[in-house]
This record gives C-alpha cells, structure tokens and sequence, in this order.
C-alpha cells in the first residue's frame, strides 16, 4: 500500500499525479514531449531508454509499462526491448542506440559518472548534439519517475497483461494527463 | 565546456533550458510548482533546503550552490548555516520535523525503494501530512533529475558562491517560471 492516501486501484504515478495535480501536469507534460515531442530519437528507440534506466534502478511499474510501450512501438523488432533490458544480447543493436544507452546507465548512476570518452563513442556512431540531449534528459528524467513511484510505494500491478493494455495506450494515445 | 554546443553561454541548467526551451519551459513550471508557489504548509525555505541536500548528496556544485543560496535568503542566515546542513542535517538547529523530511529526501536520493515504513511513520509522529510527504519526496526526486541534467551534459558553472548567493533575492521575488528562458 502507498505511504499516502492515494486513490485505491490506480497504478503506479497514475495515482500520484491524482493525488497532486499541480505537479503531475507538468510531469505528464515532460513525459510526452521528451517522449513523443520532436526529436531525431524514434519515440521506439526514446521508450527504449526510458524502460533501460526504469530497469537498472528496479522500478517494476516503469520498467513493465515503458518496456510494453517500446515493445508496441517496435512492432516486429519488439525482441530488442527484453534484449536490453536483460543486457545480453545487444547485436540487433545499432552501433548509436548502443552508445546512447551507454550513457544513458551513466546518467543513472549519477550526471558525473558520464565521460567525454562516452560522448565521444556516440558521435562517432552518428549521435548528433540533440540525440546526446535527449538521451540525457531522458534517462534523469526517469531517475526523477522511478525515485517517485518508488519512494512513496505507489501501488505495482503483477498481472503481465495490465502492462501490455498500458503499453498500447501510451503507444497509441501518449501521456494525456488523467482525469479522476 | 559543455558536451554539446547548447549555442549560448549560460551556466548550470539555463545552458540546456535555453538550448531546448519545448522542455525547458516545462521544467521551470515544475519547480516554480514544488519549490515557489506559496499554496504549501512546507515554507519555501524548507523546500529550497530539500533540494539543496539532495543536490549536496549528488555532488551537483551548481544546484547545491543556486538552492542553498535560495535557502539561505529564505531562512535569512548565512553560508556556515546551509553549509552545517548539508554536512550533518541531525546536529543542525532545525525542527526535528524538517530532519525527519530530510531523511526521507536522502533515502530517495539513493533509490527510490530506500524509504522505509519507519521513516514515514517517524515524519507523521512530528506532524508531517500526506501532501508534505508528497511533496518531499517529489522534490528529492526532481532534483535527481536536476542533478544528472545539469552534470550528465558538463555544463559549466560559476565557482564564486558569493554570485549564487547575490543573485537569490531576485530570484526569490520572480520566482522560477522564467528562470534560464530569459538571456
């Protein structure tokens, strides 16, 4: 059960922006313009990031949703996203995504464990400045969602098919902020 | 210098703001909403101390500097105060309820499932609400956004403290909403 009295039944940071509007429209706002808004990043290969960083800091309800999301959005690639998530096999990879989600873990370690040699490793696979933007913005931007789902113990549905129902809205519809 | 050419000179986190302003513009909102607007039973002074502890805990030197310089005009002490803080908030002269917060902002500084029960409980014995919880907890996190933004992109940042702490009276008066948007 949450630490605080959010709405019973809601999932993860769907309860919590219902339970402070004021700060969840500005979050649902970050979340679909870094995630859908214009960027050389696929909204794919952006969900890719999101679930990577969900997934090394443990965050079931972030990692399931964002994982179903990429998977949607991959369509017949969709074996990419467990791929990376379980941090095996990375060969279907292109050489950018691979260096983008390397810095990607850096930022989620901390802002200062990214080194020049990581932007570097990007550049030459083809990551221009706004690839490098966005991937860091997006992955301290799940540090912020994982921390908060998280840190006050939101509800985390178990049952797989939940997540693959989200994963098809925020597929289809993105982040339109809840009504109550 | 910058990872990326964010084709403006400014420091910290306007570097970025101002570089991609779509986002920019919404992070502001963000924490004008959590650290400005006066509809909150946590003072303003609290709030800034959160997220200048976290930013301490992250080794951010631009946010820790820019908050703390804001919690010091707030709290109206001076640097030795936020600086006692932020290198041992439970022997500092502060309300045993804003120490209780202070655990819980450093517990989600190191991850999320590193609240524990017990912490919840103890800030609830001292007085602390659903909202107060919320939104320390929010705060610790977005500074670990903050945080990571600003140092995952090597943004530059003053090393003068006394500029963080001349600029936060202005700041204090406009509030956030267009900090880093204006050159």
């Amino acid at each position: 059960m949450a630490y605080i009295k959010v709405p019973e039944g809601v999932p993860g940071i769907r309860s919590l922006v219902q339970f402070r509007p004021e700060t969840g429209a500005p979050l649902y706002d970050l979340a679909q313009t870094l995630l859908r808004g214009p960027s050389p990043l696929s909204p794919a290969e952006r969900e890719l990031i999101a679930a990577y960083v969900s997934s090394r800091n443990n965050c079931g309800f972030c990692m399931n949703s964002h994982a179903a999301a990429a998977r949607c959005l991959f369509g017949r690639e969709e074996q990419v996203v467990d791929e990376v998530i379980k941090e095996k096999d990375l060969s279907s990879l292109s050489e950018k995504m691979k260096a983008l989600l390397q810095i990607a873990g850096k930022v989620q370690q901390s802002g200062k464990s990214v080194k020049p040699e990581d932007i570097e490793a990007a550049r030459k696979a083809g990551a221009v400045d706004q690839d490098i933007h966005d991937t860091v913005l997006i992955a301290a931007t799940f540090s912020l969602f994982n921390r908060y789902v998280d840190g006050l113990a939101s509800f985390t549905p178990t049952d797989p098919a939940e997540y693959a129902a989200m994963g098809e809205r925020m597929s289809t519809h993105g982040y339109i902020f809840p009504k109550k | 210098m910058a990872y990326i050419d964010l084709k403006n000179d400014l420091p910290g986190i306007r570097g970025p703001m101002i570089y991609r302003p779509e986002t920019g513009r919404i992070l502001n909102e963000l924490a004008e909403v959590l650290l400005h607007d006066e509809d909150n039973t946590l003072s303003r002074a609290e709030r800034e101390l959160i997220g200048t502890y976290v930013s301490s805990e992250n080794d951010c030197f631009f946010c820790q500097n820019v908050h703390g310089a804001m919690a010091q005009h707030y709290f109206n002490s001076d640097m030795d105060f936020i600086d006692g803080i932020k290198k041992d908030f439970r022997s500092a002269p502060i309300s045993p309820k804003l120490k209780a917060l202070l655990a819980i902002a450093g517990s989600v500084q190191q991850g999320g499932k590193k609240v524990t029960p017990d912490q919840i409980d103890t800030a609830r014995k001292l007085g602390a609400t659903d909202r107060e919880i919320h939104d320390t907890v929010l705060i610790a996190a977005a500074f670990c956004m903050f945080n990571r933004y600003v140092d995952g992109l090597n943004t530059w940042a003053p090393q003068d403290r006394q500029i963080y702490v001349d600029r936060a009276p202005m700041r204090a008066a406009e509030g956030y909403s267009q900090e880093g948007l204006k050159k």
